[in-house]
């Protein structure tokens, strides 16, 4: 019956042929890592963020007026809407914890390179649309650092020469931020960008199962295939990866929920305290920080004291990473047989990283503006050094099957 | 064509309402052709499109399309891009606002909405203004020789009367409003009591609203048209003479 059923889909749809190729028979090297769990997790917050999104909605007025109190509503009034609101808050944070691991995992081990520099490149865009997903999600709930955060970010693009102004009026819908530029925003957070995001995954996801997966080793297990075409060093994503991915899930979800039911506001880095006043354009707060994930770059264009360049500079600091297939210039992939200047250096970018991500969210003086400014030229530093010594690197020699 | 061969059999060949039947089926393979589909039609094995394919033809056909169906997208995107303007609501809000200056004290600011913008108005003590000559070095643009203020603003206390300080109290950066420190200021510039300073970045202006060097800012504060219609009220928005 089962079996009819199936048939008589299968003649009309590939269902079957579809979940063999990306799930059942989806060949996946033996040798994943803990560093492996961040793409599942990704997906598996995503679908939160989603399904939380939608119930507030439910209950969210996105205009200047009712904005900042329809938030306390679904905080005080709405059965379970304080619920869906940190779990849709506690997201947006971990979804950048997952996803800046999942980053580093694909730079240590070399996952970026040849032949998965598309499914990089469509990574980056993930995070690109995530970081302006966050952005506008930001400022819906109308406080004082929703407010001032937009104001500063969109005044990002009045550095432009010649159009920035008409630009970040163009943004804004008026002289400064206000209804107008709180509708637009949250149309795009709630219907643009996340269709443009899951059609994002959707093809990331293609991409990889077409390349294939990458591992610690990185060796490429479809090299080594037996009599069936099947590779040696691979086993079927399911029943393996799925059973891995669900324990990783439950460790995940042992973290997420304690912050969610004990710390909600992440220690002021998740849900920042100005935010609890509503939005007052005549007044910014006295130390005003982007939330933690975009710290890092809010450093580097606070270190720089140019208005043009320091928005370039932050530019930059993005872009540079879409690039990074092609700067890398050595044929080894995972950081298990590079050279220990390799080793080094993603050290040393991984510090600096962190060392600005915390520079970005403390008030600014004289020195530690020069601590930021030594840790942007370290960041920038990575890329350089890593174009340049890459071409002649001194590997160590690559075995022919995984290791574990 | 199985359909159409079986209304031959019953029909006979000449049946004149076939005509438009065999007219409307051809037309449906002719467009089928162009997707390359092969379709076998009644006159036996050979296909129906054999003559030689014309690239030239082809090439601008497409090419054609393209352009008209390009146009046709560009003029659908103007009315998509143009709504992000501000309306017409947004627009008239812009009325220029009365402000009762009589009361304010000496240091003072106060704070009024024109635009939805912060308008500062300070009034400066002698020794403020005495001291403003004095930091001309330090500063980005002493002279105010940037179009930041209007021309008869552009003196050394840019205002109208050296007493009162009227500036729109966005900073030049990022558009943070700059914190107003009366008595502190003196950390962050050495030997300069009073100023005004952004949380947001650090910028740094004097009570002139001129800004410091090595600030990310790099124009002084914006000082908005604004006239005095007696001692005791100023009117921000509307230039001096103009109403």
């Amino acid at each position: 019956m089962v079996k009819n059923i199936i048939d008589w889909i299968d003649e009309r749809i590939p269902m079957t042929a579809t979940y063999n190729r990306h799930v059942g028979q989806y060949a996946t090297p033996t040798n994943f890592n803990f560093w492996y769990f961040f793409g599942s997790l990704a997906m598996l917050v995503l679908v939160n963020q989603l399904l939380t999104g939608i119930w507030l909605t439910m209950n969210y007025v996105p205009t200047a007026e009712g904005a900042f109190a329809s938030i306390e509503y679904i905080m005080r009034d709405v059965e379970y809407g304080w619920l869906l609101r940190y779990m849709h808050s506690t997201g947006a944070s971990a979804f950048f914890v997952v996803i800046y691991l999942h980053m580093f995992r694909g730079i240590i081990y070399g996952s970026y390179q040849k032949p998965r520099e598309l499914l990089w490149l469509f990574g980056m865009l993930i995070f690109l649309v995530l970081m302006a997903e966050a952005f506008m999600g930001y400022l819906l709930p109308w406080g004082q650092m929703s407010y001032w955060g937009a104001q500063v970010i969109i005044s990002l693009f009045g550095a432009i020469p010649f159009i920035g102004d008409d630009l970040t009026l163009w943004i804004r819908g008026d002289f400064v931020v206000s209804g107008a530029t709180l509708n637009r925003f949250f149309a795009l957070h709630v219907i643009a960008l996340p269709l443009v995001l899951v059609v994002l995954v959707f093809l990331h996801l293609i991409a990889l199962h077409e390349v294939g997966s990458n591992n610690p080793d990185g060796i490429e297990i479809k090299k080594n295939k037996d009599e069936n075409g099947w590779p040696k060093d691979g086993i079927p994503f399911h029943p393996y990866y799925t059973v891995k991915d669900i324990m990783g899930v439950a460790g995940f979800l042992i973290v997420f929920c304690y912050v969610l039911f004990f710390m909600p506001e992440g220690g002021g880095y998740f849900l920042e305290g100005p935010n609890f006043e509503a939005a007052n354009p005549m007044k910014t707060p006295e130390h005003i920080a982007p939330v933690w994930y975009f710290t890092p770059f809010y450093a580097i264009l606070r270190a720089i004291p140019d208005k043009l360049i320091g928005v370039i500079g932050m530019g930059l600091a993005i872009a540079v990473l879409f690039v990074l297939p092609w700067l890398d210039r050595c044929s080894v992939k995972s950081v298990r047989y590079r050279s220990m200047t390799h080793k080094l250096n993603i050290g040393q970018f991984a510090v600096s990283f962190i060392v600005l991500g915390y520079l970005g969210a403390v008030p600014t003086t004289e020195i530690l503006t020069y601590v930021a400014r030594f840790f942007t030229v370290t960041y920038f530093g990575f890329f350089l050094l890593l174009w340049i010594y890459s071409k002649n690197e001194k590997t160590k020699p690559v075995p022919e099957r995984l290791t574990h | 064509m199985c359909f159409n061969y079986d209304l031959v059999l019953i029909f006979g060949y000449n049946e004149p309402r076939l005509k438009f039947i065999f007219l409307l089926t051809d037309l449906s393979q002719i467009l089928r052709n162009l997707n390359k589909t092969r379709i076998p039609t009644l006159s036996g094995d050979k296909w129906m499109s054999n003559a030689p394919v014309d690239t030239g033809r082809r090439r601008f056909l497409t090419a054609a399309t393209a352009v008209v169906g390009g146009a046709g997208a560009a003029a659908v995107a103007v009315p998509f891009i143009k709504s992000w303007n501000p309306s017409a609501k947004a627009k008239a809000a812009g009325a220029p606002v009365e402000v009762n200056i009589s009361k304010v004290e000496p240091g003072q600011l106060i704070r009024v909405e024109w635009r939805g913008k912060p308008v500062w108005v300070v009034r400066r003590t002698k020794e403020i203004l005495d001291g403003l000559p004095a930091i001309d070095a330090q500063l980005r643009d002493p002279d105010s020789v940037e179009p930041q203020q209007p021309a008869y603003a552009q003196n050394t206390g840019r205002s109208i009367k050296a007493e009162y300080f009227i500036a729109v109290g966005l900073c030049t950066h990022l558009g943070c409003s700059p914190t107003y420190l009366p008595d502190t200021f003196g950390e962050q510039v050495e030997g300069v009591a009073s100023g005004f300073f952004c949380p947001c970045h650090g910028s740094k202006f004097d009570m002139a609203g001129r800004v410091f060097q090595g600030v990310p800012a790099p124009l002084n504060l914006v000082i908005p048209p604004h006239q005095y219609i007696d001692d005791g009220t100023v009117i921000i928005g509307v230039d001096k003479g103009a109403a």
